[in-house]
């Protein structure tokens, strides 16, 4: 099995996330960074893939040369290769992203062969196109389907389940294949000690990549409007159980 | 000009009632063709009897409605989906299609934009300039956290406009829209990805449409710890959430988690307990009615966000008011 995992470098804010005064950015000095909780979910389930069919799982991402902590943070849970396409660090456009991802999926499967499987996130986690991984698996001529909470591989195929209101559906795709993953799929483990260390002695592997800008342009980020609101404390203590029951009767819930 | 929206429904439309997403489509898909000078079409993949459909996108503006078959339309399949609206929007010449930002809206437009080769916007809340070659719109980024001023110029516009940011609403020159069939033609090749079975849960009330959630936080402790809230739900006929530190730590299920990566939220009220709320949960529950905190921290967060708050230890309150829910019920 070759997995093909592609995750994309954010900042992780906490109770409010500003932008910079010129709007073309998060606020990012006193920030750390991650990935889409999906796209940690996407490494966890290739790991667990590898782990019980054998095989190996390369991380990618596209970003700026720091995006090297989230490759290496891959590598700390168990993935085999990590590979950096380095930008200037500005947001690129969906197109432009899906572009170059294309192009280094087929350099790299010239080199070393075909991805039997290939997973994204459902959507990045900042500017949340909904569509990189589905560019990408049309440019490849293979099938996707977003959402996925539950991947079996067998021999010649792929069973995908997502979630829905009612219960799942499932999905039978030919490999090789691709999937958005979803949280929820699994729980991804945390780095061990041990992980930590092998992961500093994984080759970082940089290749060039670039494409033309897509008709989706940002002009500014903002801040949604909020309505402050003062806040009507109703005790200090469980006494309050009253008040709050009070306020159940009052918003029609107790029936 | 023309724009066409697609309806969202669940695989099979037979007599099924209009979802609250599709009216919402149709809500900003009537301002926008007014602002583009076009018709709007609305747009039904699969099924036999569209009646009741048709009859309620009439009455939320649709000029005209264009029924989609093919033998092979039997589920939903995003590209059998995206290759009928590709040939529907050659066929109408359209200016412009959009879908509702939800999960399936924006895997149909995915597909259909790369088809097409066209760029597409998800999750837009406003399009504010659409008279020009080029459009000016809002979109959602961080899950609502933020907004983002985008540009689209695009041969065929492709949108989709985020779930919950346009209120549904009938229009008021209503006329009668009629049907008119489109037969594509499709074949296995696009039927690759389409559902092949499903798997049916049975529960009563959902995460989104539970009119009371009791959700708790880190602050709950354990998986043990969320008896209490289980049983202060079921005395309000809700449902119990929890923040991702929760799922994290294995207490709950994932598809209890609100926020960002989780379920967004609009009940009558939501009573966060050990959340402190972080932006990505708070996006999860901003839309709901009321918000009340129990939190001991008065400057948490999700305290100084929330309607109401109780700044106590959560496992004295919840069992307190479970208790006392009983004590008048009984009385
Ligand atoms: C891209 C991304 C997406 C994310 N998506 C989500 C998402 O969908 N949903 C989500 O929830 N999070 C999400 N997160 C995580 C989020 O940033 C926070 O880490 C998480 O919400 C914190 O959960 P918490 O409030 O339970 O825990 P904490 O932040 O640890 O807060 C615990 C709270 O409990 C209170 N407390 C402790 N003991 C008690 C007690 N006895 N009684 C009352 N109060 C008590 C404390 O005062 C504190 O306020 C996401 C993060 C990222 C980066
Ligand atoms: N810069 C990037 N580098 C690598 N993968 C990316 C990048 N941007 C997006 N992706 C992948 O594509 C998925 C969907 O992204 P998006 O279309 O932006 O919502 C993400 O969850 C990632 O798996």
């Amino acid at each position: 099995m070759r997995i093909l995992c592609c995750v994309k470098r954010v900042p992780a804010p906490g109770a409010k996330i500003n932008v910079t005064a010129d709007g073309q950015s998060v606020e990012t000095a006193h920030l750390g960074f991650t990935t889409s909780p999906h796209e940690e979910c996407a490494v966890e389930e290739a790991v667990q893939i590898t782990e019980a069919q054998g095989g190996e799982v390369t991380v990618l991402t596209v970003g700026p040369s720091e995006a090297e902590e989230q490759l290496r943070y891959a590598a700390s849970v168990g993935c085999h290769s990590i590979v950096l396409v380095p930008t200037d660090g500005t947001a690129l456009d969906p197109q432009r992203t899906a572009t170059i991802i294309t192009e280094t999926v087929q350099a790299l499967e010239a080199e070393d062969g075909a991805f039997d499987l290939i997973l994204f996130g459902n959507e990045s986690a900042d500017s949340g196109g909904f569509q990189v991984g589905v560019r990408v698996a049309h440019a490849l001529g293979r099938p996707i389907v977003n959402g996925i909470k539950g991947i079996d591989v067998e021999a010649d195929q792929i069973v995908a389940r997502r979630e829905v209101d009612a219960g799942f559906e499932v999905y039978h795709l030919p490999r090789p294949a691709i999937c958005g993953v979803k949280e929820g799929i699994n729980l991804p483990r945390y780095p061990t000690m041990k992980g930590r260390l092998a992961s500093k002695k994984v080759d970082l592997v940089a290749r060039d990549g670039d494409a033309d800008a897509g008709g989706q342009s940002m002009i500014r980020l903002h801040r949604p409007q909020e309505t402050a609101k003062e806040t009507m404390i109703l005790g200090d203590s469980e006494e309050a159980a009253g008040a709050i029951v009070d306020l159940l009767e009052e918003i029609g819930v107790m029936s | 000009m023309t724009l066409l929206v697609l309806l969202d429904h669940d695989g099979n439309p037979d007599g099924a009632a209009m979802p609250e997403a599709s009216r919402e489509a149709l809500t900003a898909g009537r301002q926008l063709a007014d602002d583009m000078g076009a018709d709007m079409v609305a747009v039904v993949i699969g099924g036999d009897d569209i009646d009741d459909l048709a009859e309620e996108a009439g009455k939320f503006g649709a000029e005209s409605i264009r029924h989609v078959t093919h033998d092979l339309l039997a589920d939903y399949g995003p590209d059998a989906w995206a290759e009928s609206l590709r040939q529907l929007a050659d066929d109408t010449d359209a200016d412009a299609v959009m879908a509702v930002g939800n999960d399936r809206g924006n895997e149909v437009m995915a597909f259909l934009a790369a088809r097409l080769d066209q760029p597409f916007v998800a999750n837009c809340t406003a399009v504010t300039d659409a008279d020009d070659d080029e459009w000016s719109m809002t979109r959602i980024q961080w899950g609502g956290s933020l907004l983002e001023d985008a540009t689209l110029s695009a041969d065929v516009k492709l949108i989709s406009f985020g779930h919950h940011s346009v209120a549904a609403a009938p229009a008021d020159d209503a006329g009668e829209a009629d049907v008119e069939g489109f037969e594509v033609e499709l074949d296995e090749s696009h039927t690759i990805t389409m559902i092949k079975d499903r798997t049916v849960q049975t529960q009563g009330v959902t995460l989104s449409t539970a009119p009371v959630v009791v959700s708790g936080g880190r602050g709950v402790g354990s998986a043990d710890g969320f008896a209490p809230l289980e049983e202060l739900a079921e005395l309000l006929g809700g449902r119990v959430g929890c923040s991702r530190a929760v799922t994290n730590n294995g207490w709950r299920p994932h598809s209890d988690q609100v926020g960002q990566t989780g379920t967004r939220i609009a009940p009558e009220i939501y009573i966060a307990t050990g959340i402190s709320g972080a932006i990505q949960h708070w996006v999860g529950a901003m839309a709901s009615k009321r918000i009340l905190a129990i939190n001991t921290d008065p400057e948490a967060n999700m305290v100084t966000k929330a309607d109401y708050a109780v700044i106590a230890d959560l496992h004295k309150v919840v069992p307190a008011v479970s208790e006392e829910i009983r004590r008048r019920r009984q009385g």
